[in-house]
């Protein structure tokens, strides 16, 4: 394949993890924004949403179609119900205090983990995506009769994973819409904006808390469920899943939704090219890197105002 | 403190390292291999105590550190044939190194920010010793060889001269925290821990008291590190990720934070039950799980702090 075929290809696959990224991130930000905890459980949470599609899957065993859209509804519900369960019993306990948090939810992502190794097995298990037609793609030429259009070899992408881009598209904006639009995204903005001056309102804070949790919960394992007919489900997925939802949120500035999505998008598209040009080892150690220094020099990320 | 309280703290700390001295001779095989074990990772917890238990940097990338000296010590026998002490001491050098160069970046932010800048430095980290494979093996690691693993001539691979190796840095370390924290420097880290701003106030620099803290507990994590490398022989990249910063976390918070005895019994305590779980299920960092989360909700203070908190209200 030439250089330019073999970009667009590098740019789609990019775009498949920068939509999946970009669920996962928002889910990570959104808990962060209401908050102000850092989930480091959050990668087990997307882990969970893969291997409960496997499990909804294998149970259900009907057509692929009915399956997936189960797995789809299913899923997030079932990890966000528990998330809520790990909230009300956990982080309330310790009154979200920031540094806390972080050490039980380290502890929850082994617990998670560890029974995922137990229930499910170390195996990675594939589940059938709904539909999979190849699509070739193709690629302008200048020919000797001007322009021409032919389709390389290897260009090619599958239904499915467009349908994962428009899916995320489509709830990414359908998010925003329940946070701007919405009386529920409505309190959840009082509560981000002072959580003490939101129960003066009567607003049930730790009730928003609980829910907020579990969405960020849902919304890990809803980007699971649409990864696992790409890749497989497996009980270590979730680490490296979180250290890239962290740069994200990170580097789109921490809370911020729209810098989420910016970033999710710069860091899959980047991924996908990086890669391209040098070893999948050394563009992790430039991102983490890149992070850290973030963190350092400009702590409302690279797309966030500072505060005050 | 009183003269007197003052005098049975030391007896106490004295005792143990004692203890541990005649342990040498009666334990069985097995176990004093552990103990040995625990001795060495019990300094790593020591190191990075002082970090998070006294001054109240919570980093979550001591395993840099440790690292660092394993990675520094093994190579410079693998490559270089170096002898056990030289060695040993480019190890704790290079943790101090980095220890130097992370914490000028690292603390210019605090919180959870620091936790998230410390991760990532150590995963860069991480991720370095498995990029350049070549010079460190990646992941499978490398054994040190023989050379490396003598000191004065005597070969640090059998058993009893390296439980006394390890005996003699684990006392060092004990020794030197119990002295650190009756000292100025560590009282006025103690008051850096409690509120920043008011030491700040009182006239200390604290910026530059917390990166000497941190210097001096990455260096004592890389010293635990080089020796662990070169008494049990092996070095690999999993000694310095994610899970190894977790562990003296998990070790410090059990045994208690900002007490001296806390790590050594956090490190002991847990290494007993996940050996004890290995024999029952391979998911055995479950337990680590279960300990990190009945902890910070049942027991913030861990064992020694309960009983600084119940029994023994003068106890370091």
């Amino acid at each position: 394949m030439e250089f330019g075929p073999y970009l667009l290809l590098a740019c789609l696959e990019g775009a498949v993890l920068a939509a999946v990224l970009a669920l996962m991130a928002s889910g990570l930000s959104l808990v962060f924004g209401v908050m102000r905890v850092v989930n480091v459980a959050h990668g087990e949470f997307y882990m969970l949403g893969a291997v409960m599609a496997w499990v909804v899957t294998s149970v259900l065993g009907g057509g692929a179609v009915i399956n997936f859209v189960a797995a789809l509804i299913l899923a997030p519900l079932i990890v966000g119900a528990l998330a809520v369960l790990a909230d009300v019993t956990i982080l309330k306990r310790l009154s979200y205090d920031p540094e806390r948090t972080i050490v039980a939810t380290i502890g929850l992502l082994y617990i998670i983990q560890q029974l995922a190794l137990m229930g499910y097995g170390p195996e990675a298990r594939p589940v059938a995506p709904p539909f999979n037609s190849r699509i070739a793609l193709p690629w302008v030429e200048w020919g000797e009769g001007g322009i021409g259009l032919y389709f390389p070899w290897g260009l090619s992408t599958t239904s499915y994973k467009l349908f994962v881009i428009v899916a995320a598209v489509v709830l990414l904006a359908a998010l925003r819409l329940f946070m701007t639009r919405s009386r529920a995204g409505l309190i959840m903005r009082a509560t981000q904006a002072d959580g003490e001056m939101a129960t003066a309102f009567g607003i049930p804070v730790e009730r928003v808390y609980a829910l907020v949790f579990g969405a960020g919960a849902a919304l890990a394992a809803l980007a699971g469920v649409l990864i696992v007919p790409i890749q497989q489900a497996h009980y270590l997925m979730g680490g490296d899943a979180l250290l890239l939802s962290f740069i994200v949120v990170i580097i789109g500035g921490l809370g911020s939704l729209a810098g989420t999505v910016v970033a999710a998008v710069l860091i899959g598209m980047s991924d996908g090219i990086i890669s391209v040009f040098f070893t999948p080892t050394l563009a992790k150690i430039i991102a983490t890197l890149l992070v850290a220094l973030v963190l350092v020099f400009r702590p409302q990320g690279l797309f966030g105002v500072r505060e005050r | 403190m009183r003269g007197k309280t003052w005098g049975a703290v030391v007896a106490l700390h004295l005792g143990l390292v004692a203890v541990l001295f005649a342990l040498n001779f009666v334990l069985p095989v097995y176990h004093q291999g552990v103990l040995a074990r625990v001795m060495v990772l019990a300094v790593y917890a020591i190191g990075y105590n002082i970090a998070f238990g006294y001054t109240g940097l919570l980093s979550l990338g001591h395993a840099m550190f440790f690292g660092a000296g394993l990675y520094g010590a093994g190579l410079m026998g693998l490559h270089f044939g170096m002898s056990a002490l030289p060695a040993w001491l480019v190890g704790t050098g290079a943790g101090a190194l980095l220890a130097l160069v992370v914490g000028a970046l690292a603390l210019r932010t605090a919180g959870v920010s620091f936790m998230i800048v410390t991760l990532m430095f150590a995963q860069a980290v991480y991720l370095t010793i498995l990029y350049f494979g070549d010079i460190t093996h990646g992941d499978d690691g490398f054994v040190v060889p023989g050379v490396s693993r003598t000191l004065a001539g005597i070969d640090l691979s059998q058993q009893h001269p390296r439980y006394l190796v390890g005996w003699v840095l684990f006392s060092a370390a004990l020794l030197f925290s119990l002295w650190l924290v009756r000292a100025p420097f560590g009282r006025v880290l103690v008051a850096i821990r409690e509120n920043e701003e008011r030491a700040r106030l009182l006239g200390y620099d604290t910026g530059r008291r917390k990166l000497g803290a941190l210097v001096i507990s990455g260096a004592i994590s890389a010293a635990s590190g080089a020796a662990y490398g070169l008494l049990f022989g092996y070095v690999g990249a999993s000694f310095a990720g994610v899970q190894y910063s977790i562990f003296a976390l998990l070790w410090v918070l059990l045994g208690g934070a900002g007490t001296v005895l806390g790590p050594f019994v956090g490190t002991l305590f847990m290494f007993y039950l996940i050996d004890l779980a290995t024999g029952v299920t391979d998911a055995y960092m479950l337990i680590a799980g279960v300990v990190l989360v009945g902890l910070t909700l049942f027991a913030p203070q861990g064992i020694v702090g309960e009983v600084r908190r119940r029994l023994w209200r003068d106890l370091p």
